[in-house]
């Protein structure tokens, strides 16, 4: 319903959006909310596009989001962004990685990278916010863990308490690369200061 | 406490609540996860079958004792199922059958959108379609039920959106599994046309009177709101209405078929205008239609190809003057149509690419099979022609050969050579290599051997030596298996050694007999290979491009080096498994072996 939270995560395969909207779902649900959620598998795994829909409140229906409806969109790649824009709400909020990963059909020099693609998410979403995320998800120890950056960064501007997602982070993650996601996290958190839904 | 379950997830909680004893499938998306979670529940037998159509004979054969017996396929399993299927609903069951199939509407990842509803009607069973994670799991019990209670096989209709889409669950306890088994020697499965004389009618009866007791079964649910519109839907459907259309009284379906006549009647007339809102096909409409209930709008407002969300029913509603949710109409900007697209690629380092780059080189017409090399036919490939289903990049190569060579003896003029990977050889090509090798035809044919089924998740193969639950079982040798056939020429080949593969395929394609070649190169993602990385030297590096054809995403091209106008090569070490397949492309010794200096 209208009253319920929006959000999409886009991204490419194998750079964890499966794994950052599990959590965000299970920090939702820890908070006592309705949630639904649902993405596309299958293809996804072999570098294609990927994107997530998220939804929580007090009772929510549909699984799938809407054009025009999405209240963040979380990008973890700036061309993705670009490719989901269409998403989100006029007031809506757009979170991008700016770090670029170039598709099998820019790679194989057939086509280009839209060099201007900074301009092309300003244009296409009046409220963003780029955060270097791979990059301080390197500062954090490994730079795959740029999801949870951006995961933190999402976290910053959801009703949902700061203990509800250091549990969730605690319960689900492997204890072997629990600190240094929690640093990614924490980093991710930083980035949204003066920031709103 | 409410757990957060995908519909896959609930549907195998479901099925092990359900007490099922055994339960058999073939992966496919969507419905891969049912099994591989299924599988992980203790006190029932589970399979990966070699396909569908065995995977529900398996099925029925336990319900000759009186097992419980769940079978998964994804849509298009069905039609390789739909022999057995239809037949046991003649044969009925002594113990509950039900049989998922997972549709894909938008065709995420299928060849069709065909809409598995319509087999219920075709073979005369019921189907129950959930719109939940919670229905999803509970439907499971309710469809053992009534499987059991009328002797007849049920079916259970997912679809992407809820079998991939993840809502909150309340669990339950495991029912007792039903024993002991027996077997009495009496004839009910035994479908002679002398035995069945009377079976047509008693398979309409009980159809009839599975729609007498859907008339009471909850799962089918009036929720009455504004007495002017009334909307009939199914499925993950009853959502996007829910939110389209929030005032609108609700006739929602469980059971597409057969449907309650007497609860849609009475819904009818309490509702002024009724309307019926329904993905892909107009199922649930031509039903109604045919009982003479008057529709307002069904297939005129909704459109009939492609998965539905709720922008797209409120539109639909709209244009009917239904009050809708007018917040989902906002105009917003169309999608963006000049980005370059991120299809699915082989993966760096997959041992099909030295296959594809090789079938290039020679310029055969490849009929191709489903897997993950089926991303041969995308650029910049484009090395794979055909796909149609699986097992037909055998048969097809053998039927284009036999065209073609009554006119052209010479095959080399035309090479027309089949690729299929290992699981899909197992799936259905044995009867189809046994076919070319009967008819004397002289095709030639490639499997692509990754140890795996790779594009679904990497699901076990009988060439792996083990079986879903990690039993040990005989490790099936497929070059064993194609000489016991009597294939003429069986070969190996290294598929990173690109010129062992094109000499291979020009000598099979020369060759006047039926050959295999099997290309041998464990999935890179599934068993996790990773190699020293090449490196490129940009001094050597003319910018040429010819390694790019290769379509590794571990190539990118970056800015000219000093001194240098071209842009030249780099590779990623993170993702480059030290293949090779592009250092043979290049004629400049520019792409090395790392490690070395």
């Amino acid at each position: 319903m209208s009253d319920s939270t929006n959000i999409l995560m886009a991204g490419v395969g194998g750079q964890g959006v499966i794994l950052a909207t599990f959590l965000m779902s299970e920090a939702a649900v820890a908070a006592g909310y309705d949630v639904k959620q649902s993405e596309v598998h299958g293809m996804a795994q072999r570098g294609g596009s990927v994107t997530s829909h998220l939804r929580f409140g007090e009772e929510v229906f549909s699984p799938v989001l809407s054009e025009g409806t999405v209240d963040i969109i979380l990008s973890f790649e700036p061309l993705e962004a670009v490719r989901n824009c269409h998403f989100l709400k006029a007031d809506g909020l757009l979170l991008y990685n700016t770090a670029r990963v170039n598709p099998s059909t820019v790679t194989s020099g057939a086509l280009q990278y839209p060099a201007d693609v900074e301009e092309r998410i300003a244009a296409c979403a009046p409220r963003s916010l780029a955060i270097e995320a791979t990059k301080l998800a390197e500062e954090a120890g490994s730079a795959r863990s740029a999801n949870v950056v951006l995961l933190g960064a999402l976290a910053s501007l959801l009703p949902i308490e700061e203990k509800v997602w250091d549990e969730v982070l605690h319960r689900e993650l492997p204890a072997k690369i629990l600190e240094l996601n929690l640093r990614a996290f924490a980093a991710g958190r930083a980035q949204t200061e003066g920031w709103e839904r | 406490m409410k757990k957060l379950l995908s519909g896959n997830e609930a549907i195998a909680r479901g099925a092990w609540e359900s007490g099922v004893n055994v339960a058999s499938g073939y992966p496919g998306t969507p419905s891969t996860e049912i099994m591989e979670n299924l599988s992980t529940y203790e006190g029932l037998y589970c399979e990966w079958s070699v396909n569908e159509k065995v995977a529900l004979e398996v099925a029925l054969g336990a319900t000759v004792v009186g097992a419980r017996a769940f079978c998964t396929m994804k849509l298009v399993g069905l039609n390789v199922a739909a022999d057995p299927l239809f037949n046991a609903v003649y044969s009925g069951v002594k113990g509950g059958l039900v049989v998922l199939t997972a549709d894909d509407p938008s065709r995420h990842s299928s060849q069709t959108e065909q809409d598995n509803r319509n087999y219920a009607r075709f073979a005369r069973l019921p189907v129950l379609e959930p719109a939940n994670s919670q229905e999803a799991k509970d439907f499971v019990a309710e469809a053992f039920a009534l499987s059991e209670s009328f002797g007849t096989p049920v079916l259970y209709r997912t679809e992407t959106r809820l079998s991939h889409s993840k809502s909150l669950v309340e669990l339950g306890d495991r029912v007792e599994s039903p024993e002991p088994f027996v077997i009495n020697r009496d004839l009910s499965y035994c479908i002679l046309p002398a035995y069945t004389r009377t079976r047509h009618a008693e398979v309409e009866a009980r159809i009839r009177a599975i729609g007498d007791w859907a008339e009471s079964w909850e799962g089918n649910r009036a929720e009455m709101r504004d007495p002017e519109v009334g909307i009939i839907t199914c499925g993950v459907t009853y959502q996007y209405v829910r939110e389209a259309a929030p005032e609108a009284s609700v006739l929602k379906i469980g059971m597409p078929y057969p449907l309650p006549r007497n609860m849609i009647a009475t819904f009818a007339s309490q509702v002024k205008k009724l309307y019926v809102v329904e993905e892909l096909d107009p199922f649930l409409e031509e039903q109604i239609r045919l009982m003479g209930i008057p529709i307002a709008g069904g297939k005129d407002l909704i459109p009939l190809e492609n998965e539905l969300n709720p922008r797209i029913v409120a539109a639909g509603l709209a244009k009917a003057a239904v009050t809708v949710n007018t917040s989902l109409l906002v105009d917003t900007p169309p999608p963006a149509q000049d980005l370059p697209p991120r299809p699915p690629t082989l993966c760096p380092g997959c041992g099909h690419r030295g296959v594809f780059v090789a079938l290039n080189r020679i310029k055969a017409y490849v009929t191709g099979d489903i897997g993950c090399y089926t991303l041969g036919a995308l650029p910049p490939f484009s090395a794979l022609h055909s796909v149609i289903c699986m097992g037909a990049g055998v048969s097809m190569a053998h039927g284009m050969d036999k065209a073609l060579h009554e006119k052209m003896p010479e095959k080399a003029q035309a090479p027309v050579v089949g690729v299929v990977g290992d699981s899909t050889f197992f799936h259905s090509c044995i009867p189809e290599v046994l076919n070319t090798v009967w008819n004397n035809g002289t095709s030639v044919l490639v499997i692509s051997d990754n140890r795996t089924t790779a594009m679904t998740g990497g699901q076990v193969t009988p060439g792996q030596g083990c079986a879903l639950c990690g039993q040990e079982s005989p490790h099936i040798d497929i070059a064993e298996l194609l000489r016991a056939l009597k294939v003429p020429r069986v070969r190996k080949v290294d598929p990173y050694n690109l010129k062992e593969v094109e000499e291979a395929l020009k000598e099979e394609i020369a060759a006047p007999e039926a050959s295999v070649i099997i290309a041998e190169a464990p999935c890179v993602l599934e068993f996790k290979i990773k190699g020293v990385p090449y490196v490129v030297d940009p001094e050597a590096c003319t910018g040429c491009k010819r390694c790019l054809r290769v379509g590794c995403t571990a190539l990118s091209l970056t800015a000219p080096p000093e001194g240098k106008d071209k842009e030249v090569v780099v590779i990623d070490p993170a993702f480059c498994t030290g293949c090779s397949i592009c250092a043979q492309m290049c004629r400049f010794e520019a792409i090395l072996p790392g490690g070395e200096n």
